[in-house]
């Protein structure tokens, strides 16, 4: 898919609840094509600490409105930056960057989607192509409390929404892995977002029932397009680019040992 | 529009224009953002004898104005690039030049003796200067007498555009030129990274795997022109200028200092489309100025 460097003008910026932020962002020209799981590097203005990208998942396209969302988890100096972004200025992004979520065969296959606090941002984007094609996704949003779990009302809309916190302020209490549609319930496919102990217990969850899962990762990241080498992750074909040959990957093309 | 064709050995370049190995990969990353020929020369990722798997993650800190890489020249050998990679990239209408890098002499040379066969690489640049390999290219780098050697046996052995990278991480840079260009280089490019390091203090620990790693970016600019000005007046051959441009002017004030072309690196990250729009400022500069020909600012400096 070919790559754009792109000045776009904000539309909105929405503060959900104390540290995440939703930025929506347009341009006069159709958007780029985009893909779920594909991720933008967004350049910081104004942060004197801040020198490089920040690397941030494709939360949702709103083609009608021709709008990118990105939900931002206000970090560090160059994420608490971004969001103090205001309507009508302009952030410049470079993208669609990465590879997607790889779509299922056919409209039968059970699909749970699982996110983990703002790993859950490209969930919503994925849930919906699901849905456009027929599909019928289930969400699994974990957080650690309730105002950490993001965007519940447009995951609705998608498809069923089950949820844990782990301190019991919404859902069920725990972890993702906890829950219990995941003892009644037969999935074929998992895709997941979130911090790596939740994906890689997961994936555990995967391999022991035998289900496919792909996982999104977010090393440490420079140049966003496969050239500085720097977000590496190892895998069965040695050290590749979390940025070009993924963010997304099977499990089971990574060593980790679970 | 001014004349920014230069000269670095046998190379002709159409403008001073040139990125720094490892930040550009081999070009086709890029191609997307910019149109490759209208850079001067594009030099690709290091590359050795051997296949490397680099060092563990994490291999990256942001700094202010910065970052630190450890890397440790990650490639698939030159084999594969002969094989792989060349053909792909041989009919891009520029320099394509190789970073080459070793752990020992014999194998510096018989990369190069390799490359040397490959039509459309006209010139190497060879790192003798990666601090993120164990007993790696600035072991050669730090000395007047490794850097003579290395120098040398792979001139004995390559017949096209020899450029040298330079350490900063020495006392006296100079000197280490000085070697090279005696050893028969017919350029030195500096500077490569400095070595630095960054440390977590919420976890007590480094925030790279090998704790210690390459500093680049715009942080390191005035370090680097400082060398460059240093090594222009200390050696006869042409110097290439970078570490820390960020933009036209700073391209503009490393020539004047004395390099007769630049490389980005790091900025590369930043914007992806900024060799070109460097090249279009070098020119606009020379035209507000009324030079007729980017020669005349290199080493242009009043002082």
């Amino acid at each position: 898919m070919k790559k754009y460097i792109l000045d776009l003008t904000v539309t909105e910026n929405t503060r959900l609840h104390d540290n995440y932020v939703l930025i929506k962002l347009t341009q006069d020209k159709p958007l780029p094509e985009m893909l779920p799981g594909q991720f933008a590097e967004i350049r910081i203005d104004g942060s004197n600490t801040t020198f490089l990208r920040r690397p941030i998942s494709i939360n949702y396209v709103d083609h009608a409105n021709n709008e990118v969302w990105f939900l931002v988890q206000l970090v560090g100096d160059g994420t608490r930056k971004l969001a103090t972004v205001e309507k009508g200025d302009t952030v410049n992004v470079v993208l669609p960057l990465g590879n997607g979520f790889s779509m299922p065969e056919n409209t039968e296959k059970k699909l749970l989607l699982v996110g983990g606090g703002v790993g859950t941002a490209p969930m919503l984007y994925m849930g919906e192509a699901l849905k456009k094609m027929g599909c019928k996704p289930v969400f699994l949003l974990g957080a650690r409390s309730a105002n950490d779990l993001l965007q519940l009302e447009e995951f609705k809309a998608l498809g069923d929404v089950y949820t844990t916190t782990e301190d019991g302020s919404a859902g069920e209490k725990g972890y993702v892995t906890m829950h219990s549609i995941l003892k009644t319930t037969k999935f074929d496919m998992i895709y997941t977002c979130g911090p790596k102990p939740m994906m890689m217990a997961v994936a555990k969850y995967a391999k022991e029932n035998g289900i496919e899962c792909e996982v999104s990762l977010e090393n440490t990241m420079a140049c966003g397009v496969g050239a500085c080498l720097c977000c590496v992750e190892n895998t069965q074909e040695g050290h590749v680019c979390v940025c070009k040959e993924g963010p997304v990957f099977n499990y089971k093309k990574l060593l980790w040992q679970i | 529009m001014a004349d920014l064709s230069v000269n670095i050995g046998k190379l002709n370049m159409a403008n001073p224009v040139m990125t720094a190995s490892g930040t550009f990969g081999y070009g086709l990353e890029f191609e997307d953002f910019v149109d490759l020929e209208k850079i001067g020369g594009i030099i690709v990722k290091g590359t050795t004898l051997h296949h490397r798997e680099g060092n563990p993650y994490p291999r990256m800190a942001e700094t202010p104005m910065g970052m630190l890489n450890a890397v440790g020249l990650q490639n698939k050998g030159v084999h594969y690039f002969v094989d792989n990679i060349y053909p792909k990239i041989k009919d891009i209408k520029t320099n394509m030049i190789v970073n080459v890098s070793g752990s020992q002499i014999e194998d510096y040379a018989e990369t190069a003796r390799i490359i040397n066969e490959l039509e459309n690489i006209p010139a190497i640049e060879l790192n003798i200067s990666c601090p993120n390999v164990k007993q790696g290219g600035m072991a050669f780098g730090v000395t007047a007498k490794g850097a003579s050697e290395v120098v040398k046996a792979v001139r004995d052995v390559y017949k096209k555009t020899l450029i040298v990278k330079l350490s900063p991480n020495v006392t006296d840079i100079t000197e280490i030129a000085r070697a090279a260009e005696d050893a028969g280089a017919d350029s030195v490019s500096l500077i490569n990274t400095l070595l630095g390091m960054a440390i977590n203090a919420e976890k007590r620990k480094p925030v790279l795997s090998t704790i210690t790693g390459g500093m680049s970016g715009a942080a390191v600019k005035p370090i680097a022109l400082r060398m460059v000005w240093q090594v222009a007046k200390a050696v006869k051959i042409p110097v290439i200028g970078l570490g820390g441009i960020m933009n036209w002017r700073d391209a503009v004030e490393f020539m004047l200092a004395g390099a007769t072309a630049i490389q980005i690196g790091t900025a590369n990250f930043i914007d992806p489309a900024i060799t070109v729009k460097v090249a279009e400022g070098i020119n606009d500069y020379l035209e507000r100025h009324g030079y007729s020909s980017v020669k005349e600012i290199i080493g242009a400096l009043e002082v």
